[in-house]
């Protein structure tokens, strides 16, 4: 089978055509340096992205916090992880790099805090 | 001004987005002791506290940060040098003579400076800027707004969703509001091409499957109170709506994404010669504007695609206004730089240094295996090869003190194949 990507590596955005077999690459054209080669193996066994979003705040000096997960997360948890963050409140103050959920559904990904928020007033 | 507390500085610094704090920190750094940061949010760090998505750092950190974690190391850094900074502050106005006149809550300032650094960054284009006809209903918003209301504010801006623009703005705000339930029904780009970097077509569009439809804009906005639908058409090769092509897209909410204009209403005002294809000043490559002693950087100067570009040069801007006020030597413009054929522009405009330099180039359209040439006087000096450019991608090219010193003039001009 035939693939046609963009690859996320880096602002340069090679354009990738796999050819693969299954979950087993057979050739991989177009990328210009090793990070599309990698990127392009991880897309076809289990492809993964780093998710960005907000959680709530209770008595911060802002209402939201600026989240990240601390490694990629397997892609097909992108929306699950959304509902879950949904959910989620946590108490100021909050400190860049706080872990604010562990181990999301097993995968060994953690949310972590990407601003300071100090406690209102 | 009677009213207006005197107090003289060494150097004030407008703004205190990404580059006046790089500004502010790198002139403190090369001597200048007594400067003060002005900001009229209440807080620091520009547009990256709303810049949540990922990215950012990997040329100046090596590691990819959000935009928070970006601005809280400028932030950390600006404490720990003692660099003093008022918020809420307005500056009215700015004179020849380098006052600085401030609106702030300790009061009405005046501060006299010997050097000034522009740092006030862009704002973003509205509708009304590209005219598009319709109705007025709620529901049409800037793409950076609606970053603001739902990564700060934490409200959500509408269901269905059209974009009108390909930059990366636009694209990082389509896979945002996918992620946060809104339905983005497709992304529109009246340009052949996208205007964002393609791994964000990939990681924002392409991942979310959200339509990108190129040659194509926003002909109408329908709608009484709220957006009830746009209309798109494809264009022609002038951009010019193609009739009868039109076709009805329901939603309730438009974004327009379509470019960042420079905010230089404070420079024009006191005579700094603005660019009329940056929308920024004129500088040389010191940074330093037609006015002696002022210097900008950052979106103010020329509207840049990544963050760190706008640090390293606020870095160059810092240095420079520090050596001003510290007495080092000025030199006169020596070469005017001309752009020709497949060059949008090229920065700095005007070179009169006899050291190493950088310049940074923006091409018109795309292009593979593409050469820059570098003719002085008709004569091909110097030839660049690039695997690949692209409008949204700034070309950094470095020029020889040797190569400096050998040219007359210099003309910069995308080769033929």
């Amino acid at each position: 089978m035939k693939k046609e990507i963009i690859c996320i590596g880096c602002p340069m955005g090679c354009y990738l055509t796999i050819d693969y077999d299954g979950k087993t690459i057979q050739n991989v054209s177009g990328n210009r340096c090793k990070v599309g080669l990698e990127y392009a193996e991880k897309e076809i066994s289990n492809p993964e992205r780093t998710l960005t979003s907000t959680v709530r705040v209770k008595n911060g000096h802002l209402p939201l916090v600026s989240v990240r997960t601390n490694k990629p997360l397997p892609k097909g948890r992108i929306f699950d992880t959304m509902d879950l963050l949904a959910k989620v409140e946590v108490e100021a103050p909050i400190k860049i790099g706080d872990q604010i959920v562990e181990n999301l559904f097993g995968t060994g990904v953690n949310i972590v805090a990407t601003k300071n928020v100090s406690h209102k007033g | 001004m009677s009213d207006f507390q005197s107090r003289v500085v060494d150097l004030v610094v407008i703004g205190a987005g990404p580059a006046g704090l790089a500004a502010a920190i790198s002139a403190k750094k090369n001597g200048v002791n007594d400067l003060i940061l002005l900001e009229r949010n209440n807080w620091l760090g520009g547009i990256l506290p709303q810049c949540i998505h990922d990215g950012f750092g990997l040329e100046v950190f090596q590691e990819p940060l959000t935009g928070p974690e970006y601005a809280q190391r400028y932030i950390d850094e600006l404490k720990d040098l003692k660099i003093p900074c008022f918020l809420n502050s307005m500056v009215l106005e700015v004179t020849p003579k380098k006052e600085v006149f401030v609106a702030s809550p300790e009061g009405l300032f005046c501060f006299i400076a010997k050097a000034i650094i522009l740092a006030m960054g862009c704002r973003e284009r509205t509708r009304g800027q590209i005219c598009i006809p319709g109705s007025r209903p709620a529901g049409v918003f800037t793409a950076g707004v609606v970053q603001n209301l739902i990564n700060l504010k934490n409200v959500m801006v509408g269901r269905d969703v059209v974009i009108l623009g390909s930059g990366d703005i636009g694209l990082i705000i389509a896979r945002r509001l996918t992620l946060e339930g809104a339905k983005v029904h497709a992304v529109v780009e009246i340009m052949p091409h996208t205007n964002g970097l393609p791994r964000n077509v990939q990681q924002c569009l392409i991942d979310y499957d959200i339509p990108l439809l190129l040659s194509h804009t926003v002909t109408e906005i329908n709608g009484l109170n709220r957006v009830e639908s746009v209309t798109i058409s494809p264009v022609d090769e002038n951009l010019k709506p193609i009739k009868g092509k039109e076709q009805r897209i329901p939603c309730d909410t438009l974004l327009v994404s379509v470019g960042l204009i420079p905010e230089n209403d404070l420079s024009k005002a006191f005579g700094v010669e603005l660019s009329s294809v940056t929308a920024g000043a004129i500088v040389k490559e010191n940074l330093e504007t037609s006015v002696h002693g002022v210097f900008a950087c950052g979106n103010v100067l020329h509207v840049h695609d990544v963050v760190d570009f706008v640090t390293l040069e606020a870095e160059r801007a810092g240095k420079s206004a520090a050596e001003y006020v510290l007495g080092k030597s000025q030199k006169m413009d020596r070469i005017h730089v001309e752009t020709g054929d497949g060059i949008r522009y090229v920065l700095p405009q005007n070179i009169c240094t006899d050291a190493d330099l950088e310049l940074s180039i923006r091409v018109l359209c795309p292009g593979e295996s593409v050469s820059i040439g570098f003719f002085d006087d008709q004569k091909l000096v110097k030839t660049k090869k690039f695997v690949k450019v692209h409008p949204a991608q700034m070309i950094k090219v470095k020029l020889k003190k040797s190569e400096i010193m050998a040219l007359k003039t210099l003309k910069v001009e995308v080769l033929q194949k």
